[in-house]
């Protein structure tokens, strides 16, 4: 409670001396450094609103070092960061030269360590360049589908269990604007879990369809880290005929027994998800996304009686989003939904395929994870990343700090709440060679900023030693340690499915 | 009557006094006419009515029992996920290349010459650019695992950055890891819900895209029609002045291609920073297919025509052309693109540009700054081409003699869209017989504006020789001579 109350005194502070720059800036007072419209179109209406910029010029900017820090190696589990100088409270960054060398890397997405630049993927991933190129200079539907992409595609759907599967450039793009309308219009209805990504949530508004958001756990508003219950509902998709979405840009290689996402991770059958669609941008160290197809489950179609069907929505169920539709089809058969994205989606048909030396990295790394390559490399990444993210979350609320998120999730929130807190703990982390992510509003609600650490089978355990004693030392710096419970050391807890959240009231 | 003019003062006493004494009050609602009576009783009778009916209603909602909603659940059919495709849908067989799309190209298992890929300055398999992509392949892996803000950021990213702002001449330039998210989240970016913007109607998809996703108004002009642009204008300048504070706030912005996809066809430019300046607009100009083909040194349409590149707002371009990579960029002056980096979708909440791919931009920007003559080469074999196609019997020629990208369509059409592109297919098919890969224009009819007619897009190259830009036209005369007559 009290650190609530303090949160908001910190924004307010803050809020008042933006107001107190902003006027000392009109009136010349203080120097303006942010960049200015042309002379020849001052008369022109103003490219910016003034109230949109405030939070940028006098909140981020203050804090602003702590993002977008270059680095100069490979983003594995230790990384090189150049250093950067700004003799102008962050208007401007000027590299002195130096490069931080060896800083811990708990921020990069590199869920399997697959971010390499040795090793038979880099090596597969060089032959393919050597022999076709980087670029490919056309679309899928006119001459850009080269054999790796349909190779990659078979392999893609076995990896999953599904059918058939499709493969796009970009994975953000895989759903906004480019999927979500093929599947959706006018008519539909969209149930969307009220913290799924921008890009779900943006394809879901521009397909026109009705959107109802529910809740993603009804007892606390846990964010990220969290893992959705699927058994449930997959449940609920079967008892009211909707179709389920499910985004798996995280989970894929990173979470189950053998690293294939959610569905393995409760031992659920593949067929019962309708779109499967992940990226392959986290887990295997490339670009990318894809959409993995099941067999259709429509049954005869029967003339709607008129009226109005609304779903109930269960404020304690978790899922990526439902898909129901009130027009008539024929049935159709199976493997249509990846014929259908094939000749309709928009990135088939007007952006440009993956490219080839990627495509490499992809099989290649898929390969490894399945066992495909004859080593047991993959299964044992999949199993080191289950122990790191156990050992390190059992650590840090040992600690007494206030981790969101279940036990199982690589991706580890760990609460700062205060405006002031963001930046001195991203600036001192670095000071002691920890490369750490942060986020604040607008990226999470305004009291709840914090910090996100990124495990990665590539951490050794003399790594994660080393930067749980800095959190620590860090923690007890920045008074982090928020926790009123302990927990008793090296409990054996049992596995529950709730996600987990400790809080001081 | 006199009542009534009695009651005047009295009333008037009582506002300006502000004190409503209830007796007057009563009297004021005797003297009132009837008519108003029966008005305001009616209204209170509607009031209470509108009151009853709502409640009812509610109750019916929440009233319905257990097995009602499971009968309801029960009757209810959802329709497919997607409706069926036919097994001969033109676009559901993709051609398959093995190998490198390159200028000897293997499509399908046949030996061709690629006149389909948009390869227009032969980067795509130029040992340099392999070797510094080999390069950083080495250095830094393949994939970045994460976006710009969270040490997605190289110092790859930032040479290329620079280079590309050098090379274009401004101030600042910011990439973005895919080509058709570029300018879709670059104009959402800045156009949001109530402004305006006049587009031409021959605009690519990813142009129509990122309009949606701005849910600005769009005013649609006819193709590089100048005089419909100034009518739209002026008809918005009219309105303004009806409501001149409304239009302090409106930003307009006109979107237009330097070399337009679907028509081949180049943008007036000089015109159009005319109308910018005389009606206030700014210009967002879309340079995918211009940008290292025209100008002297391959800088785009400004430096085609001359023009002041800070005229032009925002300059966007895909790197997926003529440099032969992945990816595509924005610049401008630091003022318009430096709001991008936190406001472009496609650059915040998505992992950044693998490094290898930077690495074979960078190199492709060296060797189109070392060798400017290629641009005329290109030129002078776009020329040749054209001249070359001109008077087949059946088929026109679509595009301007210096685009490298130009369209070639039916003459006559048989009057149906799927008999054209069955007929044209054949066309592709029979040159690809005869190692000449041509592929059509692919469209997704349902979705877009202003669906084009069918066509055969016709890719010309710096590594195509004269021999073989002669063989590609004969061939295609032959061939549509086969097929159309």
């Amino acid at each position: 409670m009290l650190v609530a109350v303090l949160t908001y005194v910190g924004y307010g502070v803050l809020t008042l001396f933006g107001y107190l720059r902003d006027f000392l800036r009109h009136w010349r007072i203080e120097k303006c450094h942010h960049a200015t419209e042309r002379e020849e179109q001052k008369d022109f209406v103003s490219l910016y609103q003034d109230f949109e910029n405030f939070y940028t010029r006098n909140l981020y900017m203050r804090i602003r070092d702590n993002w977008n820090r270059p680095i100069c190696s490979v983003p594995g589990a230790k990384v090189d960061i150049m250093e950067r100088q700004s003799h102008d409270y962050n208007w401007s960054f000027k590299y002195t030269g130096n490069i931080i060398k060896g800083v811990i890397n708990m921020g990069s997405y590199n869920y399997l360590g697959f971010a390499r630049n040795d090793g038979s993927c880099q090596e597969a991933a060089a032959r393919v360049l050597e022999k076709y190129g980087v670029g490919v200079c056309s679309t899928r539907q006119e001459i850009g589908n080269l054999d790796k992409h349909e190779e990659l595609e078979k392999l893609v759907a076995d990896f999953l269990g599904v059918e058939a599967a499709m493969t796009y450039g970009m994975g953000f793009a895989t759903i906004f604007s480019m999927n979500i309308r093929a599947l959706v219009g006018k008519g539909c209805l969209i149930l969307s879990d009220e913290l799924n990504h921008a890009s779900l949530v943006l394809g879901a508004r521009l397909s026109g369809a009705t959107i109802r958001i529910f809740k993603h756990n009804s007892e606390c508003a846990i964010m990220e880290g969290s893992i959705v219950r699927l058994p449930e509902v997959i449940a609920l998709k079967k008892k009211y005929k909707a179709y389920l979405y499910l985004d798996e840009a995280h989970s894929i290689g990173a979470l189950g027994p053998s690293g294939r996402g959610v569905v393995d991770y409760f031992g659920l059958d593949p067929k019962d998800v309708d779109v499967m669609m992940g990226t392959f941008t986290k887990s295997f160290g490339a670009s990318g996304g894809y959409i993995g197809g099941k067999k259709s489950s429509a049954p005869v179609p029967v003339p709607l009686k008129g009226g109005d069907h609304e779903l109930w929505k269960k404020s304690t169920d978790v899922a990526s989003g439902f898909r129901i539709a009130s027009n008539n089809l024929p049935l159709c058969i199976p493997q249509e939904l990846i014929d259908y994205l094939r000749t309709h989606s928009h990135s088939a048909v007007y952006a440009t395929s993956l490219s080839p030396p990627v495509v490499e990295q992809i099989i290649t790394s898929m390969k490894c994870i399945m066992g495909h390559d004859g080593t047991s490399i993959g299964k044992e990444c999949v199993q080191q990343l289950a122990e790191n993210t156990r050992y390190f979350r059992r650590r840090l609320k040992e600690m007494g700090f206030i981790i969101y998120g279940n036990e199982d999730s690589p991706v580890v929130p760990l609460m700062l709440y205060m405006p002031a807190k963001i930046g001195a703990f991203g600036r001192e982390m670095l000071k002691r060679n920890i490369g750490v992510v942060v986020v604040g509003f607008p990226a999470t609600p305004i009291i709840e900023s914090r910090a996100r650490f990124c495990l990665s089978a590539a951490h050794t355990k003399e790594m994660l030693d080393t930067a749980l004693k800095e959190i620590s030392e860090v923690g007890d710096l920045l008074q982090l340690k928020y926790s009123r419970h302990r927990l008793v050391p090296l409990l054996d807890r049992p596995f529950d499915e709730t996600t987990y959240e400790e809080t001081e009231d | 009557m006199k009542e009534g003019r009695k009651e005047v003062p009295r009333l008037r006493m009582a506002t300006a006094t502000e004190q409503w004494v209830l007796v007057e009050m009563v009297q004021a609602v005797y003297e009132a006419p009837a008519y108003h009576l029966i008005l305001e009783g009616i209204l209170i009778l509607w009031i209470i009515r509108l009151l009853f009916s709502k409640t009812y209603k509610l109750q019916e909602r929440s009233d319905l029992t257990l097995k009602e909603k499971e009968e309801l659940i029960e009757e209810w059919q959802p329709e497919p996920l997607v409706p069926p495709v036919s097994k001969d849908h033109p676009a559901l067989n993709y051609n398959i290349i093995s190998g490198p799309p390159s200028h000897n190209i293997v499509v399908n298992g046949k030996k061709c010459i690629n006149f389909a890929s948009f390869n227009f300055l032969g980067l795509l398999d130029n040992p340099r650019v392999k070797a510094a992509a080999l390069a950083s392949l080495k250095k830094y892996g393949v994939g970045t695992c994460g976006p710009r803000g969270f040490y997605g950021t190289f110092d790859v990213h930032l040479d290329l950055e620079d280079r590309l702002a050098q090379f274009m001449k401004t101030e600042e330039a910011i990439i973005y890891s895919y080509g058709f998210a570029t300018i879709a989240s670059a104009i959402p970016a800045y156009s949001k819900r109530g402004d305006i913007v006049f587009v031409d109607r021959a605009a690519c998809f990813a142009i129509q895209k990122g309009l949606q996703a701005s849910r600005s108004d769009i005013k649609i002009f006819n193709h590089n029609d100048m005089a419909d642009l100034e009518r739209l204008l002026k008809e918005q300048e009219i309105e303004d002045q009806k409501n001149p504070r409304k239009a302090r706030v409106t930003r307009r912005f006109i979107v237009v291609e330097g070399l337009y996809m679907n028509t081949g066809t180049i943008c007036p430019l000089p015109e159009l920073v005319k109308l910018k300046y005389k009606y206030k607009a700014r210009i967002f100009l879309e340079e995918s297919l211009s940008f290292g083909v025209l100008g002297k040194h391959g800088r785009g349409l400004t430096e085609h025509y001359g023009i002041n590149i800070d005229d032009i707002d925002l300059i966007s371009a895909n790197m997926e052309n003529s440099l032969a990579s992945i990816g595509g960029f924005c610049c401008g002056r630091s003022f318009v693109i430096d709001h991008q980096r936190l406001s472009g979708q496609g650059y915040c909440f998505s992992a950044s540009l693998p490094p290898l791919l930077a690495a074979a931009a960078i190199e492709g920007l060296n060797i189109m700054e070392e060798n400017p003559g290629i641009f005329a080469e290109l030129k002078e074999k776009c020329r040749q081409i054209h001249k070359a196609l001109q008077g087949i019997s059946g088929l026109k020629v679509v595009g301007e003699s210096l685009s490298p990208a130009f369209h070639l369509q039916l003459e006559e059409s048989t009057g149906s869209r799927e008999k054209d592109v069955n007929l044209l297919q054949k066309i592709v098919n029979l040159c690809m017989s005869r190692g000449i890969a041509l592929t059509q224009a692919r469209y997704l009819d349902k979705e877009e504006k202003w669906l084009p007619p069918p066509s055969i897009r016709v890719v010309v190259t710096v590594e195509q020789t004269e021999e073989e830009l002669e063989k590609a036209a004969s061939t295609i005369k032959a061939v549509a001579q086969e097929v159309l007559l």
